[in-house]
């Protein structure tokens, strides 16, 4: 297994799917079911590997990036190729090969209009590179390149077989297909944070000069530099603070740039919806956890009371937001503002407990945001319409389907026993007892009390919904239709989502087992001294 | 993975630390098993969610053998306990996260024992009841999952060494009721029950979560008994620093699940579901949570030093106090006969909680006790009836006792034990509380000498509202339609058993005579290796208080001659039943609008949130967050269209021109790349380029 430690294992779990994605283009447009079982086969042999490393993962040593290498990549400007996983890493890793696998599963009966299967499991696996990729990249520039390889494929999944209806755009006055203005907004939003982002990366290489005498974009070296509290300070800080922030926040997405995300989950496709909600929410979060913070601890310290406020804005103002949705799908991307609130705030409070809540959390949203998407998208396909006015005694008519709901909305609300639960408690807890070194106490105490309002709001919208989709008598213009229940690959694609949720719930230590000791080590390099 | 193996470890014998406590048996393996009473009616509840429907009698059976088993396995520990003393802890580590670790567990001492006795044995005679009355439901085997998800998830709360269990089975009782109170969901009213009894919980919760949070900071662990140690010791720190939130929001906690004013507008409500969904929830699972956890932490609210739960136990008594006697009035008003039931659980629950905040640990808990099985009885009784004549309407009813005569009987027991008639179980845990407020009166804490009085005045609208019950129900003429007839005996005959309990279950702990219940409820005290824990002292009643329950018993009786002076002739005809024949103006329009609570919540607080607040939350994110966001984007737009960068022809072109050109998707991927990558690399590097400029510069 030599091979399989030395790199070569990790960068197989990444490259895998791109590699099919190629192979995809290779096969002719007209040989659907060779298409699937390739790209099938590629994702599958990307996750079995991911499983086997995680099984292998040394436990013991999860502060320690494993199963790594570091390569030189591009000598001029020493940029190398350089991945590792560590216990943050390492379940966001396995997240993102699960939900590329289970997105082409999916997919298998259910393709969007219009049809053309080769082109979006081009797009979903070459997204599975990209997922995978940013969470084992340890230099800037690899994970420039991943974070941005994700955003083109699902632009285009947006534009493409989005959402037809005709919406007016705000402001410009006018109207356009919701799939053109969302994948627009999205893509403009993004790529607005990553240029920030990207020129807070070059400015610390430039800046790294100082510390070590050469440049270098490497991620270990620059959190070394960030530990010492001597290079990275002052006005350059704030303002490489600032760029990572805009970066990351954008992608999170944090009040308030979080308009892109309803409008682009709503009309992205169900498989879109799933990638964007489960994973690339994520790699906002995962970015502040494994650069921002140990890169610039001292920025960290003086912007999180700034960023805990926002994420409470963010709990609260999404938490309304969606008890006034009338669109299904769009009260679950409301959702996503509330509880990455959560996870924000965990991050926020720049502790152990807060971190590993963030992390949890994040696999735990990944998990039930999923499956709420892919119900969502599911049940939107049979009814041909999201309005919750018309919808109604779905139970009645889909029973299993109706259950599976259920289950999901009540794993959102963070019903304890199931994985939300962790991350929001855990949230809170840390909240209690943020970092000494903010000097903000009373205020994250405060942060507390709001997120604990949130917790009732969550649990209000969740139930507001399913009154208006599950419960009640089914209305007329049902009667007499005919109702396609769960199908045999649905079943596939969510069962995994459902052990996964309840798994978490009643064994947390799934998740905390990896991210404890490395989350550990994290904040004590960062944060206390060293 | 580690944890696996520690939950290996932990199955195999879950006493990885079993703490050594004296007296009584700390171990043996009757009591290291005592985690199969959470386990098994968790794991029947999915057996009949997977297979019930092929199973015999649709799963009932294997729900029916779950709660049998925890029947018998609760009785063998109680009669353990009660004859040697059983206090046992065992945990599993699940997981560590920062300096805390998460654990599963068992708690085996007399206060957990009582509560897996009475929801084991309660829970079995609802189970065997609930059959009969639910033959033919459309959902019957999705009913006893979630039945039994009801029991088994009060089990994990009762049977938890530490808060953060507590607060999962906490949540699973509220999501099982949940689910029960809105069985019938293809009626909104079942569904808003449902969803107003979730949501009042989960306000509690919130605060439980936060209560929780502070101790469990406070102290670095979650485990109660490290709490209660910390405050047996009696020194500072952070927990008695922050003692009055912590304990204020667990209380509030409580509140919630044990239905204690302000919070007590879901359990009325809660009646939309099925009769044995109100007999289990009202006795011994759910409402009975509250009052349990003040009863686990009990030592910090009555610490020796009064470092800690001081305060807040003034606040306790005070909330017990308003309940029982507010809600006890809304009793009286009723036409529903589970309303009227339903009231007086609120205002008996309100007893328990005073207690509680008069630091009567045991008579709060024996409370507890007695009534679950005659609030049960009266619960089985009351559905029997509805099964017969097919309403809730008191107004239905009248002159059953002639049809119904063992449903009559144990219904009059019920009643007797729920008025605290001698030598009916109420009559000795009633006394108990009373006395025990007294006595905290006496003892400085002087609010108590009031909430006496409202305690009293409580006793006699018990009475009061319990015999216009009984008198519309059973006595006079039959009112409603068809031909009433006494229910099969697979319903009647858990009434007969709980009657027995409702007769006896007072017995055990008789002032100055036999107090076996106090010495079992308080093993658990003495922990062995925390210092000072003699020092933890509870008072005791040496007998009765004879004053008092004469008082008592003259309130009840000619309370019980009033009512059947004035109600007495309601039950003649249907006429006067519907007018009720004695009313006092003002005061019973006040208590027909429940004061008016829950007009304030709906109008007060949800719908200006469902409404006009998240309405403006959305105008302001589409039209002022986003109108912010377009603004920038069409001044940047028009920049752009300058140097032709982009306009909505290209945006749109590209995706047009895919759409249509599916046919060839090579043709297309070239197409979209060539129009859309070249400009987004050409931008992001043109600006980089120039601010790496800029700061090269700088």
């Amino acid at each position: 297994m030599d091979w399989f430690e030395s790199g070569w294992g990790l960068s197989l779990i990444v490259f895998l799917p791109a590699i099919g994605a190629m192979a995809v283009l290779a096969i002719p447009k007209a040989q659907e079911a060779a298409l699937k079982w390739v790209a099938l086969a590629f994702a599958v042999a990307s996750l079995a590997l991911s499983v086997v490393l995680a099984v292998n993962f040394d436990y013991s040593a999860a502060d320690v990036y494993q199963f790594g290498t570091d390569t030189t990549w591009i000598e001029a400007i020493n940029a190398n190729y350089h991945i590792g996983v560590d216990g943050i890493s390492l379940p966001l890793l396995v997240l993102s090969t699960i939900i590329t696998t289970l997105a082409i599963v999916y997919s298998w009966n259910h393709w969007p209009e219009p049809h053309n299967p080769k082109l979006l499991l081009v797009f979903v696996l070459i997204l599975g590179t990209g997922m995978a990729g940013t969470f084992v990249a340890l230099d800037l520039v690899l994970f420039f390149v991943f974070f941005e390889v994700v955003l083109l494929p699902m632009y285009f999944m947006i534009g493409i077989w989005g959402d037809r209806g005709i919406r007016e755009v705000p402001v410009f006055g006018w109207k356009l297909e919701m799939r053109l203005y969302a994948s627009l907004k999205f893509f403009v939003f993004t790529l607005f944070g990553s240029a920030f982002m990207l020129l807070s990366f070059l400015a610390l290489y430039f800046k790294s000069e100082e510390a070590l005498g050469f440049r270098t974009f490497d991620m270990i070296e620059l959190a070394d530099i960030g530990a010492t509290g001597l290079v990275f300070t002052g006005t350059f800080a704030f303002l490489v603070f600032a760029g990572l922030f805009l970066g990351f926040a954008v992608k999170v997405p944090m009040w308030p740039l979080h308009t892109w995300l309803p409008d682009a989950h709503t009309a992205a496709p169900t498989v879109g919806s799933v990638i964007l909600a489960a994973i690339l929410l994520k790699l906002g979060t995962y970015g502040f956890i494994r650069i921002a913070l140990p890169i610039l601890p001292q920025e960290a310290v003086s912007w999180a009371p700034w960023i805990g406020l926002l994420a409470v804005i963010g709990i609260i103002y999404g938490s309304l937001a969606c008890l006034a949705q009338t669109d299904m799908k769009r009260l679950i991307a409301y959702s996503s503002v509330g509880h990455m609130g959560f996870v924000m705030l965990g991050i926020a409070t720049l502790t152990d407990i807060g971190i590993n809540a963030a992390i949890i959390g994040m696999v735990a949203h990944g998990l039930i945001t999923g499956l709420l998407f892919f119900i969502a998208g599911s049940m939107s396909h049979r009814y041909h319409t999201r309005d919750m006015r018309r919808l109604g005694g779905n139970l009645k008519l889909m029973p299993k389907m109706g259950v599976l709901l259920g289950l999901a909305a009540m794993a959102s609300l963070g019903l304890p026993a199931l994985a939300g639960f962790w991350g929001e408690f855990m949230a809170l807890m840390a909240s209690f007892d943020p970092l000494e070194s903010i000097g903000a106490t009373p205020t994250f105490r405060t942060f507390m009390v709001v997120g604990a309002i949130g917790t009732v709001l969550t649990a209000g919208y969740m139930l507001y919904m399913l009154r208006n989709v599950n419960f009640g008598e089914p209305s007329e213009e049902w009667i007499g239709h005919e109702f396609h229940d769960v199908d045999a690959t649905e079943w596939l694609a969510w069962t995994p989502l459902v052990i996964g949720t309840i798994v978490i719930g009643i064994l947390p230590g799934v998740i905390f087992d990896a991210t404890n000791e490395a989350v550990i080590s994290l904040v004590e390099k960062a944060f206390n001294g060293g | 993975m580690p944890f696996l193996a520690s939950i290996a470890q932990g199955l195999l014998l879950a006493a990885e630390e079993g703490e050594v406590i004296e007296p009584g048996i700390t171990s043996g393996l009757i009591v290291e098993l005592a985690w199969l009473i959470v386990i098994v009616p968790i794991v029947a509840t999915f057996a009949v969610l997977f297979f019930g429907k092929r199973s015999p009698f649709k799963g009932w059976l294997m729900a029916e053998l779950a709660i049998g088993f925890v029947a018998v396995y609760g009785t063998v520990l109680f009669i353990l306990n009660a004859t040697e003393g059983v206090v046992y802890y065992g945990q599993v580590t699940i997981a560590e996260i920062g300096s805390f670790t998460l654990e599963w567990g068992i708690s085996v001492d007399g206060l957990s024992i009582m509560m897996y006795f009475l929801v084991g044995v309660v829970g079995l005679l609802v189970f065997t009841y609930a059959k009969s009355y639910l033959e033919g439901d459309v959902r019957f085997t999705w009913f006893f999952a979630s039945f039994s998800l009801f029991a088994g998830g009060m089990l994990v709360l009762v049977a938890s060494p530490n808060l953060l269990q507590l607060i999962v089975g906490w949540e699973l009782v509220g999501v099982a009721s949940y689910l029960l109170i809105g069985h019938y969901w293809e009626d909104f009213a079942n569904v808003d029950a449902a969803n107003k009894a979730f949501m009042v919980n989960k306000v509690a919760d919130a605060a439980l979560f936060l209560g929780a949070i502070v101790m469990a900071v406070s102290v670095g662990s979650f485990r109660f008994n490290d709490i209660i140690e910390v405050v047996i010791k009696g020194e500072g720190g952070p927990l008695s620093q922050y003692a009055f939130w912590a304990g204020l929001l667990v209380f509030i906690g409580a509140m919630g699940k044990s239905a204690q004013f302000p919070l007590h507008v879901w359990l009325p409500d809660a009646m939309a579901g099925p009769t044995p969904v109100s007999a289990l929830m009202h006795a011994a699972t759910m409402v009975t949570a509250g009052v349990y956890l003040l009863g686990r932490l009990f030592p910090f609210y009555l610490d020796p030093e009064g470092l800690f739960g001081e305060d807040v136990r003034n606040i306790i008594i005070v909330i017990g106090g308003l309940t029982l006697f507010l809600m006890g009035f809304l009793a009286i008003v009723q036409k529903d006969i589970k309303k009227v039931l339903a009231y007086s659980t609120v205002s008996q629950l309100g007893y328990m909680v005073a207690a509680m905040g008069a630091g009567a640990y045991t008579a709060g808990l024996f409370h507890l006790f007695t009534h679950a099985f005659f609030k049960a009885l009266l619960f089985l009784a009351a559905g029997s009836v509805i099964h017969a004549v097919h309403s809730n309407d008191m107004v239905d009813m009248g002159g059953l006792r002639k049809y119904m005569p063992r449903t009559f009987w144990t219904f009059i027991i019920g009643t007797l034990a729920l008025i605290g008639i001698f030598p009916f179980a109420g009559f000795f845990s009633k006394d108990e509380i009373l006395a025990s407020i007294r006595y905290a009166g006496g003892d400085g804490q002087n609010v108590a000498n009031f909430i006496l009085v409202l305690g009293l005045v409580g006793a006699a609208v018990t009475a009061l509202y319990m015999t216009r019950a009984v008198a519309l129900t059973f006595f006079g003429t039959y009112r409603g339609d068809g031909h009433p007839h006494e229910s099969p005996a697979t319903m009647t005959l858990p009434l007969i058993g709980l009657a027995f309990f409702a007769v006896t279950a007072g017995w055990v702990n008789i002032p100055g005579v036999y107090t076996g219940f106090t010495t079992w409820l308080e093993t658990r005290f003495p922990l062995a290796g925390v210092p000072g824990a003699e020092g933890f002292d509870l008072h005791h009643p040496e007998g009765f208080d004879w004053p008092l329950v004469i008082l008592v018993g003259l309130l009840a009786f000619s309370s019980i001659a009033i009512g059947w002076y004035l109600y007495g002739r309601n039950a003649d005809d249907r006429t006067q039943a519907e007018r009720d024949s004695f009313r006092i103006p003002v005061l019973w329009p006040l208590f027909e609008h429940l004061y008016y609570i829950d007009d304030f919540y709906m109008g007060g607080i949800v719908r200006p949130t469902m409404g006009p607040l998240s309405r403006a939350v959305l105008w302001f994110d589409m039209r002022v967050v986003d109108g912010i966001v377009n603004g920038a984007g069409l001044v940047s737009m028009k920049l752009a269209s300058a140097v032709r960068w982009t306009d909505e022809d290209v945006v749109d072109g590209v995706f047009n021109a895919t759409g249509a050109a599916t046919g060839a998707s090579g043709s297309v991927l070239r197409r979209t790349f060539t129009g859309r990558v070249q400009q987004y690399v050409a931008f992001s590097f043109i600006g980089v380029i120039a601010i790496a400029a800029i700061l090269i510069i700088l």
